[in-house]
């Protein structure tokens, strides 16, 4: 992967295949350390699943027996001196899970961020009837996405309405353009 | 700044138009997004298509939607071309830059782009 934000847009995909009907994902960089966490309401992993997901060898899907996605994403934490972390649960009650990887932004194999947008977006624009949380810390300030929010203002209408999703691209990039500035 | 005042704006036009909207697609074009497809470069390929299909004023006729992994990993992004009573067109090694001939000569003029299908492109 280029950027990490196709990681994310690809590792929130299992997420939704897991049925989430809400998955937060948070990117928060404090000094040389970007941490990148997913976490959803999905159906959860059994332990020999999460200890097996990172293996590229193993996977859910039936076209062929390759799975890459969190073993890219393991890969490319661990280029950087970081970690991958995959916790999950399948109680009835508090089932699903958190992928958290850890990336040090210093080192000189850390691929850049990339449009983290254009990944929401396309998050949206495939699955307008899921929730996202998005936030991305930057020091003190944030950006925010919220589509319960966001679903509530619609009453009905889908989020994945061009002219809606045309309103969350332009929301989220004047957000980054404010902490540029 | 975008306010949730604009959105709301949006929601009032929309719900005007959702009926018209839930027209049945007469073309559908489906992008390859698992790691396969996301990796080689279908995030743009998908946005494009959005952004084209909607400012040309082609989705009450086209809707674009995402899958997963087609299965031919090593000819990603691959896009393909559903139309009732049509032969599957399967686009592949796409490009953003592409994307503007494939809408104009097959989803508006009815003429796949040969030379971008899976029979004409080396693995």
């Amino acid at each position: 992967m280029k950027e990490l934000s196709l990681n994310l847009l690809d590792i929130v995909e299992n997420s939704v295949k897991a049925g989430a009907t809400l998955t937060e994902m948070l990117l928060e960089q404090v000094g040389g350390a970007l941490t990148f966490t997913v976490r959803d309401n999905g159906c959860g992993m059994d332990e020999e699943t999460v200890r097996r997901v990172t293996d590229p060898f193993y996977t859910t899907r039936t076209t062929r027996a390759v799975g890459l996605g969190l073993p890219l994403l393991k890969l490319e934490a661990e280029q950087t001196g970081g970690t991958l972390t995959v916790q999950s649960d399948t109680d009835p009650v508090h089932h699903g899970t958190t992928v958290t990887a850890v990336f040090h932004t210093d080192h000189i194999d850390c691929p850049p961020l990339g449009d983290v947008v254009a990944s929401l977006i396309t998050l949206i624009q495939g699955h307008p009837d899921t929730d996202f949380l998005f936030t991305h810390r930057l020091g003190e300030q944030e950006v925010k996405l919220d589509t319960r929010e966001l679903r509530e203002v619609l009453q009905g209408v889908p989020l994945d309405s061009y002219e809606v999703l045309q309103w969350i691209e332009g929301y989220l990039r004047e957000q980054y353009q404010s902490i540029n500035q | 700044m975008k306010s949730l005042a604009e959105l709301q704006a949006i929601r009032d036009k929309m719900q005007n138009k959702v009926a018209l909207r839930e027209g049945t697609g007469e073309k559908r074009v489906v992008v390859g997004m698992a790691t396969c497809g996301i990796a080689a470069g279908a995030r743009p390929v998908l946005g494009a298509f959005v952004e084209q299909v909607n400012e040309q004023g082609l989705a009450g006729t086209i809707t674009v939607t995402q899958t997963g992994c087609i299965g031919i990993c090593q000819y990603e992004p691959v896009v393909e071309v559903f139309e009732a009573g049509k032969e599957k067109v399967t686009y592949v090694k796409m490009t953003a830059d592409k994307v503007s001939r494939v809408v104009e000569e097959h989803l508006k003029g009815g003429k796949p782009v040969a030379e971008f299908t899976i029979g004409q492109q080396k693995a």
